[in-house]
């Protein structure tokens, strides 16, 4: 049977030159990065040389990167490290309705602390309007932060034109750029924002790499204590591998980000194009251009996105979906609900994201096996023959 | 390890008894499309006996396997005895339901009990066994509303 693997947002494997750079650093050189010995100066060239190829890949100066062990972590950084640096100013942080959890529920926790969230509202294709982040912003307001781009349905936001409509010497304005960084070109200063954060195996790096960059002269406080390293601003004994790997990935993206983007983007439209075209009740989720290109989302009506998976798989082919039922939480999706997506229409949520290896006779295949998926689950839906009966009477 | 088990998954991938019975004498409908999940049962009843069970579903993988199981634990039993049929045998029967999808999913043998009472009602009979459960399935159905 074919395999066809389209779940790069889930896991990726890394690529073979990333492997290759980290063995060392798994083997003879073992060392810390702080000792003065010899045994330390390989390991610490291993970060400088990763931290100058982070910087690289986002345009910003490499004193400002700090290295952690996920994206996750770099925005829970952000945000509650950015606010609490900032909570004698003022306690409230403006974010956009379709965050990742990791900036949601690091929003939420600090109203603990009393700190004040407002969500900025997404048009029908996920856009943030720079303009409703500009109009929540108070005298009060010490962060901002909206994704580079959505990880559900790839949308991807007007940041600098964001960053134009803040006030100036206003609140800081972070971005969420795990989805995006590696994948499309990024320009921190390009973007206007103070803080980005970025996650090393969504360009092919390393699970456990992430990192934060944050603007020279920026305060934030630590979310925890420990020693000096990363400048006190992450303590605890850097990951040597997993830093050499994500920067081995960030080197590679940085020569090959074209040709990658101009490959991904053949394909996704090959598939949108197919999926659209073969499929009666389906919707394009996000922004037909504005999006990742190698994102292609999918709401399909009248049926579960959990047993469109399993069939797929069922026939070698792994994607994802947003539906309450393929959530542990059994909700569906706040992306897709903030879109103005209904939670009927969200249940039939679909998701394939392409990586290196997928080619043209992938996405045929999968353009074949889809639309008999689709049909067998709406042969037996009950809200579909419900539709066809209203469509016939 | 895989999340369902081999049970569930041989219903889901051949799930039994699907469709539509256009001249059933009970049908039952229970969940909603918000919360994931939506089952509609059908039955035709000779001689206080089930002739003929089907079903169609929306919803997860468990959802369409546990409507499955649920058709066939009924099909050709008496009325009284498919009434027996509670989703903690229909979760036995399919060798265990994931924790989180015990509730939601397992949904068929409210729906089919929500049959047999269309048919009670229709026919103006009594089955014993019906009217005290009536209560708790209502419960059931609202748990799942978000």
């Amino acid at each position: 049977m074919r395999k066809v693997y389209m779940d790069h947002v889930a896991a990726a494997p890394v690529l073979p030159e990333v492997r290759e750079a980290m063995l060392p650093y798994l083997g003879e050189v073992f060392g810390n990065p702080q000792s003065l010995h010899s045994w330390g100066d390989g390991a610490r060239e291993a970060l400088e040389v990763a931290r100058n190829n982070i910087a690289g890949l986002i345009g910003g100066g490499e004193e400002g990167v700090i290295f952690t062990a996920s994206g996750t972590e770099a925005n829970n950084i952000a945000i509650k490290g950015l606010a609490r640096a900032r909570a004698e100013r003022g306690k409230h942080i403006v974010i956009s309705a379709i965050e990742h959890f990791s900036v949601m529920n690091a929003a939420r926790a600090l109203q603990k602390e009393g700190f004040e969230t407002t969500l900025v509202p997404v048009d029908q294709y996920g856009i943030v309007n720079p303009s409703d982040v500009a109009s929540a912003i108070r005298k009060d307001t010490v962060l901002v932060s909206v994704m580079h781009a959505n990880g559900e349905v790839g949308t991807i936001e007007p940041i600098a034109e964001i960053a134009r409509a803040l006030p100036k010497d206003g609140p800081v304005f972070h971005t969420d750029a795990v989805a995006s960084a590696g994948i499309v070109p990024i320009n921190v200063r390009e973007m206007g924002v103070h803080a980005l954060s970025l996650g090393g195996n969504q360009f092919y790096g390393p699970r456990g790499s992430g990192a934060l960059w944050l603007k020279p002269g920026v305060r934030m406080l630590p979310l925890m204590e420990g020693g000096i390293q990363e400048g006190g601003r992450r303590p605890g004994t850097e990951d040597v591998p997993a830093i050499a790997g994500m920067g081995k990935a960030a080197e590679l993206a940085v020569r090959d980000i074209k040709s990658r983007a101009d490959k991904f983007e053949k394909l996704r439209e090959r598939l949108i194009r197919g999926v659209l075209g073969k499929i009666e009740h389906s919707i394009l989720t996000g922004h037909p251009v504005q999006r990742l290109p190698h994102y292609a989302s999918f709401c399909l009506r009248f049926i579960e996105g959990e047993a469109m998976l399993m069939l797929l798989d069922s026939q070698g082919i792994a994607a994802a979906s947003g539906s309450a039922c393929t959530s542990r939480a059994l909700k569906a999706s706040h992306v897709l609900l903030a879109m103005g997506i209904s939670h009927e229409i969200s249940q039939g949520s679909l998701l394939f994201t392409m990586g290196p290896d997928n080619n043209e006779a992938d996405v045929d295949y999968v353009l074949e096996t889809l639309p008999q998926v689709v049909d067998r689950l709406r042969q037996m839906s009950p809200l579909y023959s419900k539709y066809i009966k209203e469509q016939k009477g | 390890m895989p999340v369902y088990s081999e049970k569930v998954m041989q219903h889901f991938m051949n799930p039994h008894n699907v469709g539509e019975i256009p001249d059933a004498d009970g049908v039952g409908e229970i969940g909603n499309p918000v919360c994931g999940d939506m089952m509609t049962f059908y039955i035709k009843v000779k001689d206080n006996r089930l002739e003929d069970v089907k079903y169609k579903t929306f919803g997860c993988g468990a959802a369409i396997a546990v409507s499955s199981m649920v058709s066939d634990m009924a099909k050709g039993k008496t009325l009284e005895e498919a009434l027996a049929v509670t989703p903690a045998l229909v979760a036995k029967e399919l060798e265990g339901l994931p924790k989180n999808k015990f509730h939601c999913s397992n949904l068929g043998a409210q729906a089919l009990r929500k049959a047999i009472r269309d048919y009670a009602v229709k026919n103006m009979i009594n089955i014993p066994g019906l009217t005290d459960q009536q209560e708790n399935e209502e419960e059931e159905e609202h748990a799942c509303e978000t």
